[in-house]
């Protein structure tokens, strides 16, 4: 074969191509419990995708916005009446502050996880394809990030990047570079893993047999065939990019308040709150993190199970399987401060 | 790290060249080559921390900086040295560091290594207690899981190991701390003693820092009561994270060994379904948790950081968030690298462990 084939591993080709696209051929192969973990997992993160895309119109005043016409806004207010969800210690709304939040959250994922990808495939082909000596130092600093924990990693770079602190873009740009550096080393080990294995393929020689140059080669030939496992390392980096966000928000290297809303930076808050019993302040911003990650980790969890057939639902209770691997859980694991 | 390896097959091939080069021997050899992999991930993460903070100007500076005029400034980076070349200073810290000297933090002037063991300590006890937590909670959950496979047990628990994964740590003790302690008033707030068992503790002779050992030491059993319920909170927290990681394990790995010929041959036999769970199949089941016990070791150090913020747990993460925000570099340098030793310490340990038991990994 001197032309890699395209992968399409889901559903017969005749198939039209709208039961092709990655989910939608993963909710037809999906039954029962599955099928009801993909759903929910889609139905949430669409909720967060939604709210992030329409905050403007939802959120029935600005992340920083302290008084209306009526005056300023009362302070710890109990939910209710004209705060939904009460508000803060400085008068922030929370329910505004909450839905905003999501889409600070977005911006970060999409700066953080298009950067590593970047920059992971790269390193990961470049290292994997050429070896020697430039392969073994990217391999052993990656692992040493890799082993570290992430969170401290990010908190470093947040400094070394705003000094701590800073506005809208230049915020979401922190902390995506600071959860940057920490992904990498993921894209890294398995694009280059991926690349170690396909380079001794048949195809890539038949290619170099043509004349083909390194990087036509890198760049066409093992690039479409390495990068299949991506969508689901981007959902679950996704989740982690949250996390992480805000992780760093909590402990106050994040966006500032004023620049944008942050529910790791609201949580931070709150906890001084929670002594006197007022629960409202960390309660939402929390559960919007909560449930904005159990969304993108259902989705996530049921690709990565149906892409594996030894994962996909048993319909019948004998026969035995063999040890299943499980690629989520592993992946998961690794990064969940 | 070789744990990875061993954890997932797809990232077998070659990923650890320098060990496949050089390692064919026995397992002296192995652990030799693993032990000699340690210092490689220290000094870079040493480098890369020195390197970063540097780039953001020099510790004075940071620390001082507007709260000193200009002259006194430079007058004390100079004494400090921080004028000179940045590769002086970084052999020099190098230097430093091979022999144990971490310096004197910037805020407080206190010994780096003192500070160290002081709150380290400290980590450590949280540490020890939430790993109980997860292991207490993740392994039994997980067999019930495999035990009761795609049924409402199951559903229930993947659930809830999801959840686990999804609760940020400061989020799980926020609602620890409101339940537990402020609404039902069982536990306390915050902190990691009273006043009172605190100093009882602290004035013992040479104590380990750990307050539980030290009260069970002593036999002072009013300050281990104590004690001990100022640690359930920050322990649960933060065991929780990793517990839905150990029960995903169980689950998938018990499942996977349920279908195995002897458990089959155990139940032919008429060893019972739930005899075959908590002997057969549990034992092979638990190797893949010691494999991942290194990375989980790192993940909840992260954890730690946030954990002992939430619960004002006066421990290494405590005092980084502290040292952090004043910009105290040199102890932020000495937390960071004292995490690094520990790191590779543990990955190194577990990756021994899992050549002892499985010879296959070593090849």
């Amino acid at each position: 074969m001197s032309i890699p084939a395209v992968p399409v591993p889901m559903e017969s080709p005749r198939a039209p191509w709208y039961r092709r696209l990655p989910v939608i051929s993963h909710y037809n192969k999906s039954v029962g419990l599955q099928r009801g973990m993909l759903v929910a997992g889609l139905i949430l993160t669409s909720a967060f995708v939604l709210t992030a895309i329409f905050a403007p119109l939802l959120a029935p005043y600005g992340f920083a916005q302290l008084s209306d016409s009526d005056g300023n806004f009362p302070t710890q207010q109990a939910p209710g009446g004209k705060h939904l969800l009460g508000t803060t210690v400085g008068g922030y709304d929370v329910l505004s502050r909450v839905i905003w939040g999501a889409q600070t959250a977005i911006l970060v994922i999409v700066v953080a996880v298009a950067m590593s990808i970047v920059v992971g495939v790269v390193l990961g082909l470049v290292s994997g394809y050429l070896g020697g000596w430039l392969d073994r130092i990217l391999v052993v600093i990656a692992d040493a990030v890799y082993a570290f924990p992430s969170l401290l990693v990010a908190i470093v770079m947040a400094i070394v990047i705003s000094g701590g602190q800073s506005s809208l873009i230049g915020g979401i740009f922190a902390a995506g570079t600071a959860i940057t550096l920490v992904f990498i080393p993921q894209y890294f080990r398995v694009i280059r893993a991926e690349t170690v294995r396909l380079k001794a393929e048949p195809f890539v020689e038949s290619a170099k047999v043509v004349g083909a140059s390194n990087i036509r080669i890198m760049s066409r030939h093992i690039y479409r065939n390495a990068t299949r496992t991506l969508p689901l390392i981007f959902t679950l980096n996704a989740s982690e990019a949250i996390l992480t966000l805000a992780g760093l928000g909590f402990l106050g290297f994040g966006i500032e308040p004023s620049s944008a809303a942050e529910w790791g930076f609201d949580l931070n808050k709150a906890l001084a709150d929670t002594t006197s019993g007022i629960w409202w302040t960390g309660m939402f911003p929390g559960l919007a993190i909560v449930l904005t990650v159990v969304g993108l980790t259902l989705v996530g969890e049921s690709i990565n199970d149906l892409n594996d057939p030894r994962l996909r639902g048993r319909k019948s209770r004998g026969g035995s399987s063999p040890a299943p691997v499980d690629n989520a859980a592993m992946a998961i694991e690794v990064r969940a401060s | 790290m070789t744990t990875l390896v061993d954890a997932s097959p797809s990232d077998a091939d070659g990923l650890l060249p320098a060990t496949k080069k050089f390692s064919g021997g026995g397992l002296g050899q192995y652990i030799l080559i693993r032990f000699l992999l340690i210092f490689p991930t220290i000094f870079i993460l040493v480098t890369m921390v020195f390197f970063l903070m540097r780039i953001t100007g020099d510790p004075i500076t940071a620390a001082m900086g507007g709260r000193l005029p200009a002259d006194q400034l430079q007058e004390r980076i100079q004494a400090a040295g921080y004028d000179r070349p940045l590769l002086v200073q970084y052999f020099e810290y190098l230097g430093q560091l091979a022999t144990g000297n971490f310096g004197r933090t910037l805020t407080d002037n206190r010994a780096v290594v003192e500070m160290l063991t002081t709150y380290g300590s400290a980590t450590l006890e949280l540490t020890i207690n939430a790993l109980l937590v997860a292991l207490l909670v993740g392994i039994p959950l997980g067999m019930v899981a495999a035990h009761r496979r795609d049924k409402a047990p199951d559903a229930v628990l993947r659930v809830f190991a999801i959840l686990c994964y999804a609760t940020p740590v400061f989020f799980a003790g926020m609602l620890l701390k409101l339940t537990f302690a402020v609404w039902l008033g069982w536990l306390p707030v915050a902190g990691r003693a009273k006043t009172s068992s605190e100093l009882a503790l602290t004035s013992l002779e040479a104590p380990t820092g750990i307050y539980w050992l030290d009260a069970l030491r002593s036999g002072n059993m009013a300050a281990l009561s104590d004690v001990l319920a100022h640690a359930v909170l920050p322990a649960v927290a933060l065991g929780l994270l990793t517990a839905g990681i150990f029960l995903r394990l169980v689950r998938t790995n018990v499942i996977g060994t349920l279908g195995r010929d002897y458990v089959e041959a155990g139940r032919s036999r008429g060893v019972s379904e739930y005899r075959l769970v908590t002997k057969h199949a549990y034992k092979p089941a638990l190797i893949p948790i010691i494999t991942v016990m290194g990375l989980q070791i790192a993940v909840m150090l992260g954890g730690a950081v946030l954990t002992e913020k939430t619960f004002e747990w006066k421990g290494l993460g405590f005092q980084l968030a502290n040292y952090l925000t004043a910009r105290d570099f040199v102890a932020v340098q000495g937390i960071v690298v004292l995490l690094a030793i520990i790191v590779a310490m543990t990955n190194f340990i577990v990756d021994i462990i899992a050549a002892l038991i499985d010879p296959r990994v070593r090849y």
